[in-house]
């Protein structure tokens, strides 16, 4: 102890010192910084948090709160992940032009890179489903089969037998599915969009999901034959009735209507 | 076949030369079959010639469609529930359990030959059948062509009515496709309202406890049996009945109820009808060829686990459907006995709305008291509360069909599905009541026209300036044959019961019921209830006084 106190006046102590004191730091900080690789995508992430959280003061606050909180107009985001945002911003049901029975699918008014810094912001609120990547959602090699019993037993109450869609309560319906990407019908099943409930990989696993859409692209795609011949909105009997009574029947009366005008004419004399 | 033992009556020329083939073989047919007798009492009947009188025709051709393009369906129909795991063209049904019947209408619609377009036009011939019954019906109804003696055709033609509802209901559910299997369930349900015996019913029906093994063959049986036979027996007393009555006609001149006034059978009946079958048959089968009808394949088979929305029977049943859809799901609890009001009130309603069409002539001619035979048709307008009950009819069918489509009104026309409902429960009751008064007022306005009409002339347009600046229209006289048609028919006079008191001041006795036949009566015929026709006196008066107007 006497020897080091002895040099403590020593020309090169605080050199020393100094050293000491860097290589402590140093070290400390080596231990306890986040790995470089994770120091990348944190400033990514946050990036595209911060220019999401732009765009959502901007596009979404006066309904859903600053903060995503949720208002009495709208509710809260927290915990709805970002397949939530890219379903419902990326159908263009988001931003909603009024308040009424149903939020409509309409023209899409953001570019996908602005939808996903919206969905990074609102997934940094609180964790919840993830958007899906394209493998997850490819149909192909799916079961159309097991798609179309799957489809028939949780989805045709509300969508009908071919997803044409249906009429729920008070105004509300279930949309026709066809033209609906295979993403958007994921993130649907995953998220539960306003009426609809959600069907979590626990209750239905990814291969199912990817069954389901595989149907849907087959019964109700822009590719669906109709063998017999139009499919009448595929709406069921009531639009069969309708043609039958429209164009069957009256075809049918304006053919009585001739034969009945050519009549044989007893000549005048 | 020589000459030499013919009977020489019908030998033509005695020439001794052999008569042409063809006559020939006539002449054997009527030895033996007496067709000559037959020919002549009806090869020239009359038929009267109108549009509105095909309109059963295109029912009867359309019948005879179904029935052939049934024969070739059933060469190819399993009637069976049996359990298959489906291997066949069709990808999306790839290993799918199924039962046999629709399994062998996929076969029918993807294997078979022609299978799938005779499919369609046998579908589509039905429902364009049950149509063309419902207007042709209509038309009977408007123009009081039910009347004497005509009231039993009536009902024969009533019940093929209702037979063909039930024979498509029993057709469209042989598939065993998910809608129709919900449409059986829908029916079992109300089987099971009815009280006491609905559950019995149901058990013995389907064998069990729905949907069991049994109603696919069940209903077959009765589909391509037991319906169609009734029916068809019912088609010929129909057709034999149009025949012994002899058609009815419109007033006009030459027609009288004594006579008929048209074109003989043959030849120009038989080549009319004959190419209108054709006609109708081509109609059906262009449409068939164009537009799918129940793409059972796009269904899926059906399970009892599985619904979906947009369930809807064929348009004849679609106002039962709309019923049972509207009705709220009352309910009475008593000892441990449900009773399903909510499915059993519509259930009696569907009885009630088919039963008032077919009293309604018995009804009429009770309040009438008129037991004479009637020919003649009447126009619409001239029985005012009659076509207002057609109307008030039609309007309640017509509602209760919106209350059976109720989802696709609200998804189509972007309105709340529980608005359509509340709009039909109250006017399946007010619609008609508004459709018969506003019917009403239109034929009344219709027969002050035709007074008018009678009386002053037609309206020609034409404004004359009269020497001292007035404006007149002239009015051109109707011919003779348009004054007949415009007042032929006879107007009835309101029952009169006579005084309620008689000569000595006593009381007389008049029963409820006449009492109300009397007021029935004054609503049909008093006066406000119907225009008094134009007189030939008054004709006379005016048409003597000043010319032009």
């Amino acid at each position: 102890m006497k020897k080091l106190s002895a040099r403590r006046r020593h020309p090169l102590a605080a050199v020393v010192v100094l050293l000491l004191a860097l290589a402590a730091t140093g070290g400390l900080y080596a231990a306890f910084a986040p790995a470089g690789k994770a120091q990348a995508d944190e400033t990514a992430q946050s990036l595209a948090i911060e220019e999401g959280k732009k765009l959502y003061a901007v596009g979404c606050a006066s309904c859903h709160g600053t903060g995503g909180q949720g208002t009495t107009d709208g509710p809260s985001l927290v915990g709805v992940g970002s397949a939530a945002v890219d379903f419902q911003v990326g159908t263009g049901r988001m931003p909603a032009q009024q308040p009424g029975a149903q939020v409509p699918k309409k023209k899409v008014i953001y570019s996908q890179a602005e939808i996903d810094q919206l969905a990074a912001y609102v997934a940094s609120l609180g964790a919840g489903p993830i958007t899906p990547t394209d493998k997850q959602v490819d149909p192909a090699g799916a079961d159309v089969a097991n798609g179309g019993e799957l489809f028939r037993t949780n989805c045709a109450q509300c969508h009908n037998f071919t997803g044409k869609g249906g009429a729920l309560t008070e105004g509300k319906y279930a949309p026709d599915l066809e033209g609906v990407s295979p993403k958007h019908i994921y993130e649907a099943m995953q998220t539960g969009p306003q009426s609809m409930p959600s069907f979590p990989d626990t209750t239905m696993p990814e291969q199912e999901k990817k069954d389901i859409i595989a149907y849907i692209e087959t019964v109700n795609g822009d590719e669906t034959e109709s063998p017999g011949g139009l499919a009448l909105g595929g709406l069921g009997p009531v639009s069969e009735g309708l043609f039958a009574w429209v164009f069957g029947l009256g075809a049918l009366v304006a053919v009585a209507v001739w034969v009945a005008a050519h009549t044989a004419k007893a000549k005048k004399s | 076949m020589s000459t030499a033992t013919k009977n020489p009556s019908a030998a033509g020329p005695a020439s001794g030369r052999k008569a042409p083939a063809g006559e020939r073989v006539a002449d054997w047919a009527d030895g033996r079959l007496g067709i000559y007798g037959l020919a002549k009492a009806n090869m020239r009947k009359i038929f009267p010639d109108h549009w509105s009188f095909m309109l059963g025709e295109v029912a009867l051709y359309s019948f005879i469609i179904i029935i052939l393009t049934g024969v070739y369906l059933t060469l190819f129909f399993q009637p069976s529930m049996g359990e298959i795991v489906y291997h066949g063209p069709y990808e999306p049904m790839q290993g799918i359990r199924m039962s046999e019947a629709y399994a062998s209408t996929l076969k029918i619609s993807f294997e078979v030959r022609g299978g799938l377009l005779v499919r369609q036009i046998h579908h589509w011939a039905a429902l364009i059948f049950l149509a063309a019954m419902f207007v042709h019906m209509m038309r009977v109804f408007f123009t009081g062509a039910f009347r004497k003696p005509r009231e039993i055709n009536w009902l024969f033609g009533f019940l093929l009515f209702v037979l063909g509802m039930f024979t498509g209901f029993t057709g469209y559910s042989l598939p065993d496709d998910l809608l129709s299997g919900t449409g059986v369930r829908f029916t079992q349900g109300a089987i099971l309202s009815v009280p006491i015996v609905g559950t019995y019913i149901s058990m013995f029906l389907f064998g069990g406890e729905f949907p069991g093994h049994d109603f696919v063959a069940r209903f077959y049986s009765i589909h391509i049996l037991l319906l169609p036979g009734i029916m068809l027996g019912l088609l010929v007393a129909h057709l034999i009945l149009v025949f012994y009555h002899k058609h009815t006609q419109f007033a006009g001149p030459g027609r009288t109820n004594k006579n008929v006034v048209g074109m003989p059978l043959l030849p120009v009946y038989m080549a009319k009808a004959g190419g209108f079958f054709f006609l109708v048959f081509g109609i059906i089968a262009a449409i068939s060829a164009i537009a799918t009808i129940n793409p059972i394949w796009a269904i899926g088979p059906y399970r009892v686990d599985q619904v979906s929305t947009g369930a809807q029977p064929d348009w004849y049943m679609g106002f039962a459907e709309g019923l049972v859809r509207v009705m709220p799901g009352w309910e009475i609890n008593l000892w441990g006995h449900t009773l399903a009001l909510g499915v059993f009130i519509p259930l009696v309603g569907f009885g009630v709305v088919l039963t008032a069409i077919a009293v309604y002539p018995f009804i009429e001619s009770w309040v009438t008291g008129d037991k004479r035979e009637h020919h003649i048709l009447d126009r619409p307008r001239n029985a005012p509360t009659r076509t207002g009950f057609g109307v008030a009819w039609i309007t309640a069918y017509f509602i209760g069909l919106v209350g059976g489509g109720n989802d696709l009104w609200a998804t189509h026309f972007h309105l709340s599905i529980n608005s359509i409902t509340w709009f039909v429960r109250i006017f399946f009751f007010v619609g008609p009541v508004i459709a018969f008064i506003v019917t009403k007022r239109i034929c009344l306005g219709l027969q002050r026209r035709d007074r008018e009409k009678v009386l002053h002339g037609r309206e020609t347009g034409i404004i004359k300036r009269l020497p001292h600046g007035e404006f007149v229209e002239i009015h051109e006289p109707l011919s003779p044959e348009q004054l007949h048609t415009l007042t032929a028919h006879e107007q009835y006079q309101p029952l009169d019961l006579g005084p309620a008191v008689d000569e000595n001041g006593v009381k007389r006795k008049i029963s409820p019921v006449q009492k109300l036949r009397a007021k029935l009566s004054k609503g049909y015929f008093a006066d406000g209830n119907q225009i008094p026709k134009a007189t030939p006196e008054e004709y006379k008066e005016i048409s003597e006084g000043h010319g032009h107007h």
